[in-house]
Parts: structure tokens; sequence; C-alpha cells
């Protein structure tokens, strides 16, 4: 056996009276540093942004609200409101289909998802305006039978129908996938225990099933939509003018002004992005019911209730 | 005395693994049954056949003389369609080990939920209800609380609540308390115990054999998929005749 050292430094022990005193924390000086040179780069950054004349903040403010940029604004969001109801509701069926236990239903949607994501959607929605070389009538009746209803395609298929087609084919492939991962994530234990009590089988995925999906689907969907509202601008390409395409046009029919036209574009898309993102906040919120101890407060409660803190304090 | 429960030849198998082998027993009225047995040895199988939840490859189950999840029909067995499945299973309470309350819905929804929706039971009058089970598990305090916020002894009780709720003629319980710490098993044990003293028919699937030895009136003892032997808990639990019940008990107790 080694022997321990014996002759240790006497441990002094600190006087009686510090012992009602607060510990001191450790302090530290570098976050500080680093937070102050992260703080001057940005600085510099907006700064470039703000004085550079490439910008042309004049013509940046006169184009943010004209009636042409608006209107471009208001297709862009009927667009993605659109494709994106059309885009979940197919999603929806087409995840059902693939979580059925018939195989025909199961390979057609699975077949479903693979073209369709396989398909850029700019190849797609060429395709789709150039549909009429291929389809010349569209008609609606028996299935190889007799016809009730024939259209000319070319009527039926404008632009913008052509574009929300194009998008909801496309989105419902991404958010058959999305919901799919939703329900798959639920315990099997919940559908066992719905069975056990006998609901019906509808009530059992309404009540029981989906509302749990929904909190894992909202995150992964609302990066599907957001996706979506920057995807609606490849549309452009069919020459309808949603806010890119008016960007676009506008900066070839007023040379030099590309900049500030292209920073109108992308002001409104943080814009749009930004509230779908407050959305997506809320209803995480409300579909947490259960899934959390308690729920925390929003940012707009915590800043109240520090105000009201404040307020005690004076 | 009248048979609540009969299962007659059950069989099934897992691919090439028979779970249950010509399976027969009865369950009187107002009694409770135990099922014991090591892990894998068929018992959770042969509870969930008994609400269907697990199809039997041949053989029948019947609840009060009612054939459960099968009908004759030109001299064979059919199954049933769903909705006649769903029917019947509403008047079976069945216990989860894992609870499996809906964690999105309050206690009080959690307990409401299968007499509204599968009984058609006026709302107002199954909250009632409701409140009334929940105090008798002595949960009255906990209505507007959800599953995750209880203790797992404390879920376990919601779970005997709700199935009480559909006011079955048959309580079954698959190892109600496995999934406890052991110090909430017995609050768990003792709603189980007010059940039987109350009459109520259950079959429970267990592992707590001093439960079983106190409570129940008819012990099953089963491995491999069969029956090794049954009777009452002082012949089977106290002394068994064969060597393989012996080996099992002098482990578990």
């Amino acid at each position: 056996m080694t022997s321990l050292p014996t002759a240790r430094a006497p441990v002094t022990e600190p006087p009686d009276d510090l012992l009602s005193q607060k510990v001191v924390p450790l302090r530290h000086p570098w976050r500080w540093v680093a937070g102050a040179a992260v703080l001057v780069v940005l600085a510099q950054a907006a700064h470039a942004l703000i004085t550079n004349p490439v910008f042309q903040w004049d013509a940046f403010g006169y184009w943010f609200f004209r009636p042409v940029v608006i209107e471009g604004l208001l297709l862009t969001l009927q667009l993605t409101a659109l494709s994106a109801v059309f885009g979940l509701l197919g999603g929806i069926v087409l995840a059902l289909m693939r979580l059925s236990r018939n195989p025909v239903l199961r390979a057609v949607s699975w077949g479903y998802t693979w073209i369709f994501r396989s398909i850029p959607l700019i190849v797609l929605l060429l395709f789709l305006a150039n549909v009429t070389a291929l389809y010349s009538t569209l008609s609606l009746g028996i299935p190889f039978g007799p016809s009730f209803v024939e259209f000319s395609a070319n009527d039926l298929l404008s632009f913008f129908v052509v574009a929300v087609l194009g998008l909801s084919l496309n989105e419902a492939a991404y958010a058959a996938e999305v919901v799919r991962s939703g329900i798959i994530s639920v315990d099997q234990g919940q559908l066992e225990a719905a069975a056990a009590l006998g609901l019906p089988k509808g009530r059992q995925y309404r009540r029981i099933i989906l509302p749990q999906a929904t909190r894992a689907i909202i995150p992964a969907y609302a990066n599907q939509l957001i996706g979506l509202l920057k995807g609606t601008s490849v549309v452009y390409i069919t020459s309808l003018l949603e806010l890119f395409g008016v960007v676009q046009t506008q900066a070839s029919t007023n040379s030099g002004q590309i900049i500030p036209l292209l920073m109108v574009g992308t002001v409104w898309y943080v814009i749009l992005t930004s509230a779908l993102s407050v959305v997506q906040y809320y209803l995480e919120r409300r579909f947490s019911r259960g899934a959390l101890r308690t729920v925390p407060a929003t940012p707009l409660q915590r800043f109240r209730a520090r105000l009201r803190s404040a307020g005690v304090a004076r | 005395m009248t048979a609540a429960v009969s299962v007659r030849g059950a069989i099934k198998s897992y691919g090439h693994n028979r779970v249950l082998d010509n399976i027969d027993f009865t369950a009187e009225s107002g009694r409770v049954t135990a099922v014991i047995g090591p892990s894998g040895s068929g018992k959770s199988t042969l509870l969930r056949a008994i609400n269907h939840l697990e199809a039997l490859d041949s053989g029948f189950v019947s609840v009060y003389g009612e054939l459960i999840g099968v009908r004759v029909h030109r001299g064979r067995l059919k199954e049933l369609s769903e909705r006649a499945i769903l029917r019947q299973r509403s008047r079976i309470g069945f216990v989860f080990q894992s609870f499996n309350l809906f964690p999105h819905l309050s206690i009080l929804e959690n307990v409401v939920e299968a007499p509204v929706a599968a009984r058609q039971v006026p709302r107002l009058e199954a909250e009632t209800r409701a409140r009334e089970l929940l105090a008798k598990v002595g949960l009255a305090d906990k209505v507007d609380a959800y599953p995750r916020q209880l203790s797992g002894g404390q879920q376990q009780r919601v779970a005997i609540a709700r199935a009480l709720a559909l006011q079955p003629r048959l309580l079954l319980f698959d190892e109600p308390t496995s999934a406890l710490d052991p110090e909430l098993v017995g609050e768990v044990l003792a709603v189980l115990r007010d059940l039987a003293t109350a009459g109520t028919t259950m079959i429970v699937v267990t592992h707590e054999i001093g439960f079983a030895r106190e409570v129940a009136d008819h012990v099953v003892f089963l491995d491999a998929g069969r029956i090794v032997e049954q009777g009452p808990p002082a012949e089977v639990l106290v002394n068994p005749t064969h060597d393989r019940t012996r080996e099992f008990l002098s482990k578990v107790v």
C-alpha cells in the first residue's frame, strides 16, 4: 500500500461572517468579446446594404407598393393557397391509400409519389401548358365508355388552371409523404385502444390518430408550404405574372433597376415566409396539447409578463 | 353457474410459431380468472383473442353465449364485419399493460369518448357517469388533467375507468401492473380488488402471484401455448401437480 502524503497544507476555513454572503459567479469576458466582434461585422454589412448606391433604395421605395407588384403578390398568394389546399387534400388521400391493406391502392399511391417526385416542377408545368398538343378535348363520362360533357382543352386549361394543377400535383406527392410520416409516428397502441373501445373506424382516425399525427405533420408541412410559396415563382415560364414574373418583366423594361426590383421581390417573400412561420408557431402550440406537461408561454405572453412585473417592481 | 367466457379449441400461429395450441377453458360469471405463465407462453395472445384484437386460426371464443368476431355460415366459422366486431368489443372492457390513454384528450374526455362515440350515450349523461367512475378510482380531482401529467399508477386507474364507462359484461386486463414502479402497483391492485368484491367478471393476465392467490377464483397456468394446469389458486399456486408449474412458481415468488 502506498501511503498518502501526510504533509498537506492546513485547511483554513473561511470566517463565519462569509457564510451570509452570496457566491460571486464566474465572469466570462470572452463571451462579450465574441458578441462585440459579430455585432461589428453585422453593422458593416448593414452599412454596406444601406449606403451602396447599387441598391437604389429610392427605386425600391417606388416599386414596393406599385399596383403591378401588388397584383403579382396577390396572384402568388392565390396560387399558393389553392395549391396548398389541393395538395394537402391529395396528400391525405394518397397517404391513407399507401397505408391501406389493399395492395392496388398501395401500389397506385406509391407509383404516383414516385412519378411526381421524379418530374421537375418546371418540366411538369411546361408539359401541362402544352397538353393541348396531346389531348385536344377532355371529356367527363363513363371510363372507356360514352362521355357526357366535353371540354376543349384550350378553354379549360387557362394558364392559371395549368399552374394550380401543376403545383397541386407536385405538392400532393410530397404532402403524401409528410402526412404518412405523421400517421406512422403515432403509437400503434392508440389504434389498438380505439379498436378495443369499439370506436367506429372513421372516428378512430378523425378523433384519435389524425390529431396526434398533426403534431408531427405541422413542422414538416410548414417547410413544404414555404417551399411552395417560393416555388410558385417557377410558373412565370408559363407567362403567368405572379410576384417574381412581375419583377422579372419590369426589370427587363426598366433597364438598370434589376437590383432594386429583385430586392422588392425578396422582401415580399421574406414577409410572407415570416407570416407563415408565425402561423406555424401557434398551430404547433395548439396541437401540443397533452404532449407537453406544460405548454411554454408565447413570446407575446412573456413580453406582457415582463412589463407587468416591471410595473410591480416600480 | 353461467359461463361468461368460453374458449374452445383455440389455435393461433405466427408463421411456424404456434402461440396458442388447442386452448380450452371457461371463465365463470362474477368470478376472477387469473392467467399466469412465462413470457411468450401465449397469455396475452389468448386475452386479445377474447375480444378479437387477435383473430384465431381455428376454434372460437364466446362471451355469454355470443360468438366473438365470427358467425356460423354454412357449417363454417366466418369472420364478422368490422362494424359488428366493434359493436361486440364495446361490451368488453380491455385494459392494456401500457395504458394506451389518448394523450391529446383530457382525462374526462378519455373516459367519455367511447360511450358517446360507440354507444351514442348523451354527452352530459356520459360526463356525469365518467366523473363518478373517476371518483371511484380516486381521481376525482384530475378530470381536467392530461394523461402525461399523471403518474403511471394514476394513468392505469384512468384506463380502468375508461373501460368501465362502457358498462362491460366482462373486463380483460393484460398485465395491468407490469409497466408500473413497484410502489405504484398497490394502488392499481386495490382498484382490481374492489371490482372483484363487487362481483365483476374479470380475466387478468398477471405476474403478481400474490394478487392471484388472494383475489382470483380460478387460476390458469399457460406454457408454450398450452394450458398446463388450472383450478382454484389454493391448488394450482400452493400445491401444483405439474413440474413445469412448480418450476415457474419457484422463480417468480
